[in-house]
């Protein structure tokens, strides 16, 4: 069971109170109706799912109820980062 | 076989047990492993596919072969433990497993004799491929009865099973010396430790010594003190008898500690076995090492076995495992073992070692006693069938050959083939190995975790440094660094090993030599996969089985992988380590489910009238964690006479009906409606207060999702409701888009489904007996038409009125706190009575939707399905610029006219009632792989039309219109003649009166 971190709690919680989101970043269309169908099928359907650092959304369903993003290893499910809903994808000091 | 003796028996204590209906005796502090040898009994298995004989391999957890069965009946029961981990009480009723119809005598024991192949490598692939079907009627039965292990139990477990969590700053796992010396390091600065050995007594291999000292302690004294002081800390935890099974993700461990296993008469009262779930800042992996088995022909003899397990039984249980034994040695540890055996009264007819020159301590101190010793030399073949009665031995030239040799009587013979760290936690952790090749053996390399690994587990096997190791560990771990030396004498250490199959001057068509030993793959099972291709060892594990199971390879996994290494020419690194699984052995499902079994499996959720429901002969279903009341039979009816009479009753007077399980989110603020715009199809902004509209849902897929009445309370405030099942999906969902789509929106949303309780009343008389205790609001069809709300009080407690409908009469939905939901209730019941008002269930309300074609989600769409496909094109604001799933609408495979759409069945013969799930197809008895043009979703006998109705989805449905079709059943297509989904009163009349 992962340690989470909750941005907007300020506190390392169990993954028990979480649920995931899927991709992080994935962005909506302001005005979907101007997408292509190729561009639209993508957007629903293809995600990146890397072997590595995935930024992926988790919601503190039985916290603060808060959506907020992660930077997780895939391999290793170590976590490096948790951040707000809207703020940029981090860079990592590598 | 007793040795007179040493030990740490207690040979005053006599123990009374049985193995397959015979009784033995052993002593306080046996294994049943080792008081069976006390016995002299070796056999105590078969083996999986070819049921040769089995005796003991080993002494500990990695035993292959002495799986049993312990009954301590009333379901008291547990299959494949390790006799070499299952402690002697009283009484204890052990019996051997995959045996028919005994052990020493057993039929199919003729599949060792069975043509070449057939058991062979991928036997699961070729054996039993053909001819079609034989798989379920003749393979499976037949492999289930010749290569089964144990019986699961008939019984309900009657035990109880706890768990806890626990944090701590260091886990150490395995109470070994170097364990020990890592707890007491820690455990002295103050932090908060847990010490978990698998074994009943900490101590590991010093537990076997017999010469060893330490610090001028002898080792088990030096185990005595050390756990003494451990003890004494209020700071350290220490749990023997507990098993560090699986190593997760952020240092997260599971343990599986035994608390009654090994006693005669368990405190009912106490739980059997505990789960900790350990969170710790640092772990320190001190598991040892495994020894490995040598690779000859018929190495798998009842009596031969490891060394060190030999040793073991003969140091720590002083038991004899033979009187003459033959030792071959291709590391150091072999001579140790051959001199306590030889201690403690075993003649050692000779040692063999593989090896060209010897030398070192072990080989000094057996030469110094005058033991016999061969070098260059193999066993090349074993001899007795239930027990070993002699060994071939054969030379080894430079060249790799070997020239037969001498035959030699005995009774036991020994491998000492090297040591495997056991790195299967450190593998676990998702740490990477690194592979040494100068001893070719794989060691903890990359941590993932915050981890170290110390002692035999890390490749240092010498004890001084081992133990120095440990405590070097211990002090790093609490972050005071710092270094102390102990001082032993009289200890051997690893040194040498082999990889791989001996060889052997037999022919190899003609000879089993078993790599491992529980899933029956032997060397010649590992050549013949890589002659067929198998190239990776991933692949070569799953084509022979071997390292699978609830061994995992603990023995196998080396000698297997230089096997394939050596097939395929390449490096033993080249061709990759499978992976290792948890759990490290077998866990009991009763230790994983813990408290969660039966009643206290899921949350139950019942409505504020459950009780009166119940207390008037409801029958309930199960919707999600809901009770529903189902039907309410009266004496003497069975389901569908109640649900007639329920239906006919709705249809003439009214029938009263608990929706309280409807989702209900109150969505308030000045975006409201807005947000209810992008969220559903419909349009709201022009929605009037006190107005209700129908609500559909959609995923961004364009897919019906949800759906249900919502009511508009204010200007920025909203009613809505969900399904039942859909309560929690549909708050999420919205919470998704207003927190990260539209979070410019100013709006609220908040789950109310558990503060109101919802009274339905639908029938022609609803009106008339609700007016009486309705204040505050008119009721008339003018002013309150149906979909309409509006707030008042009704017995003198507050409500939200609906005025809806999912029967099609006219009809109500009473909202009050769910408080005075009951109350309510029984006062509308009672002022309804005369009235002919009746309470009806779920079935009936399933029914009476039907009639009116009104779907279910989840019923009529499974999440493929549109609003287009269900006829709710209406639903859809055409003028709406945007709303989730608007777009996905008109992409190319949601716009194309053979989909399936929501049609109505009506069967040629009205007393047909359809299976729900039923295909449908053209012809009446299509050909076998013909694809169905859709399927059942609703299917009810309707007492209001005198017939059956159903509903289904089938491709182009909408262009079926009056055609016939067929459901195909076992005994016959079933006429249906394709309608629109709505069976009564189309026009709507009764709704609205
Ligand atoms: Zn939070």
């Amino acid at each position: 069971m992962l340690l989470i971190r909750c941005p907007y709690c300020e506190m390392e919680r169990p993954e028990l109170e979480f649920r995931y989101g899927g991709e992080a970043h994935v962005v909506r269309a302001a005005e979907p109706e101007t997408i292509g169908d190729e561009a639209w099928g993508q957007f629903l359907y293809l995600r990146s799912n890397p072997k590595g650092l995935h930024a992926e959304r988790w919601r503190h369903t039985n916290g603060c109820g808060r959506f907020f993003n992660c930077l997780r290893d895939t391999v290793t499910d170590r976590i490096f980062v948790t951040y707000k809903a809207g703020e940029p994808r981090p860079e990592l000091a590598s | 076989m007793r040795t007179g003796n040493g030990g740490r028996v207690d040979r005053s204590r006599r123990i009374n047990f049985s193995f397959d209906g015979r009784a033995y005796q052993g002593c306080a502090g046996d294994t049943l492993a080792s008081a069976l040898l006390a016995n002299g009994v070796h056999l105590v298995g078969r083996s999986f596919k070819y049921h040769r004989p089995r005796g003991f391999v080993a002494a500990g957890s990695e035993e292959p072969n002495a799986l049993v069965d312990i009954d301590r009946g009333n379901g008291r029961s547990a299959p494949n433990l390790r006799a070499t981990q299952v402690e002697l009480y009283e009484g204890l009723v052990a019996k051997s497993q995959n045996r028919w119809p005994s052990l020493a005598f057993d039929l199919q024991a003729l599949n060792d004799l069975a043509p070449a192949g057939l058991f062979g490598a991928g036997f699961y692939y070729k054996t039993f491929m053909s001819p079609r079907g034989a798989w379920h009627r003749l393979y499976e039965p037949f492999i289930r009865r010749v290569a089964g292990l144990g019986h699961a139990p008939k019984l309900p477990d009657p035990d109880h099973y706890s768990q806890r969590y626990a944090h701590c700053d260091v886990l150490v796992v395995g109470a070994g010396a170097t364990g020990l010396a890592a707890a007491l390091a820690a455990g002295e600065t103050g932090a908060a430790v847990i010490l978990a050995d698998e074994q009943a007594e900490m101590g590991g291999g010093l537990l076997d010594e017999r010469t060893a000292s330490i610090d001028g302690l002898s080792a088990a004294n030096w185990v005595g003190a050390t756990l003494a002081r451990l003890a004494a800390m209020p700071n350290v935890t220490l749990l023997p008898r507990t098993q560090a099974f699986g190593y997760y993700a952020q240092n997260f461990l599971g343990l599986a500690e035994k608390l009654t296993e090994h006693l005669a008469a368990p405190d009912k009262s106490q739980p059997r076995e505990r789960l900790w779930k350990v969170r710790a800042r640092q772990v320190l992996l001190a598991t040892g090492a495994i020894e490995r088995p040598l690779v000859f022909p018929d190495n798998d003899r009842p009596g031969v076995m490891l060394a060190s397990a030999a040793r073991t039984f003969a140091n720590r249980y002083g038991v004899r495992p033979g009187e003459r034994a033959v030792v071959f040695v291709a590391d150091d540890t072999g001579y140790g073992a051959a001199l306590d055996l030889h201690a403690a009264g075993t003649e050692i007819a000779v040692i063999a070692d593989l090896r060209t020159a010897p030398s070192g301590p072990g080989f000094e101190a057996a030469s110094g006693t005058g033991l016999r010793i061969m070098p260059a030399t193999v066993v090349t073949g074993v001899s007795g069938n239930l027990r070993v009665s002699g060994v071939t031995l054969g030379s080894l030239a430079a060249d790799g050959t070997v020239r037969g040799g001498e035959k030699i009587v005995c009774d036991l013979v020994l491998m000492a083939g090297g040591w495997t760290p056991a790195v299967h936690l450190f593998s676990q952790s998702r740490g990477k190995l690194a592979y040494d090749s100068e001893r070719q053996i794989y060691l903890p390399g990359t941590y993932a975790q915050a981890a170290q690994s110390a002692g035999a587990c890390n490749g240092t096997f010498e004890l001084a440094q081992a133990i120095a190791e440990g405590h070097a560990a211990g002090a790093v771990a609490v972050g005071t660094p710092g270094t102390r030396s102990f001082a032993v004498t009289g200890a051997i250490a690893p040194a040498g090993g082999f990889h791989g199959a001996v060889p052997h001057d037999r022919n190899p068509e003609q000879v089993k030599a078993f790599v491992d030993f529980q899933n029956d793959v032997t060397a010649k099972d590992i050549k013949l996969a890589v002659r067929e291709g198998m190239h990776s060892i991933e692949h070569i594990k799953r084509y022979t089985t071997t390292g699978m199971a609830t061994d995992q390879g603990k023995t196998s996994n080396m000698n297997g992988l230089a096997i394939a290494s050596a097939a395929l020419d390449k490096p033993i690194p080249d061709i990759g380590l499978t992976t290792f699984r948890p759990p490290f052995t077998p866990v009991t499902f009763g230790t994983l489910a813990g408290h969660s079994r039966g009643a206290l499996l899921d949350p139950v959720r019942q409505t504020p009238m459950h009780g009166w429901a119940a207390a008037n002969g409801a029958k309930f279903e199960d919707v999600g964690q809901w009770k529903r009341a189902w039907y309410f039979p009266k004496p003497g009816e069975d389901m569908h006479a109640a649900v007639n009479r329920e239906c006919r009753a709705a249809r003439s007077a009214a029938g009263l009906f608990d929706a309280t399980t409807l989702g209900k989110i109150e969505i308030v603020g000045p975006d409201a409606a807005e947000f209810m715009e992008r969220l559903y199809t419909n349009p709201w902004h022009k929605l009037g207060i006190g107005r209700c509209r129908y609500g559909l849902m959609l995923n961004e897929a364009g897919f019906v999702m949800d759906d249900g009445v919502i009511g508009r309370l204010a200007a920025d405030s909203f009613h809505v409701t969900t399904t039942t099942g859909g309560a929690t999906r549909v708050l999420a969902h919205m919470e998704d888009y207003l927190q990260t789509e539209f979070p410019e929106l100013k709006v609220w949303l908040t789950s109310t489904t558990e503060q109101w309780a919802v009274i339905a009343i639908q029938g022609p008389k609803a009106r008339e007996i609700i007016a009486p205790l309705v204040e505050g609001i008119d009721l008339a069809a003018e002013t309150m038409p149906h979909m309409s709300v509006r707030e008042g009080s009704i017995c003198g407690v507050p409500t939200r009125l609906f005025r809806v409908s999912f029967t099609g009469e006219l009809g109500f939905e009473i909202n009050v706190p769910a408080d005075h939901g009951r109350a309510v209730w029984e006062a509308v019941h009672e002022a309804g009575v005369p009235h002919g008002l009746t309470p009806y269930g779920t079935e009936t309300m399933h029914v009476l939707r039907a009639e009116k074609g009104y779907i279910i989600v989840g019923q009529e769409t499974d999440g493929t399905v549109t609003p287009s496909d269900l006829g709710l094109d209406w639903a859809i604001g055409k003028a709406k610029k945007d709303f989730v799933g608007k777009r996905s609408l008109k992409r190319p495979d949601l716009v194309k006219t053979d989909r399936k759409h929501l049609v109505g069945l009506l069967t040629a013969d009205p007393k047909v009632v359809l299976e729900e799930g039923a295909q449908i197809t053209v012809e009446a008895s299509p050909a076998t792989g013909t694809p169905a043009l859709g399927h059942v979703t609703s299917s009810y006998w309707s007492e209001t039309l005198g017939r059956s109705i159903a509903m289904a989805l089938v491709a182009g449905g909408k262009g079926r219109m009056g055609a016939t079709l067929h459901v195909p059943m076992p005994d016959g297509g079933i006429a249906v003649t394709v309608t629109e989904p709505v069976f009564f009163d189309k026009e709507g009349g009764r709704i609205n009166a």
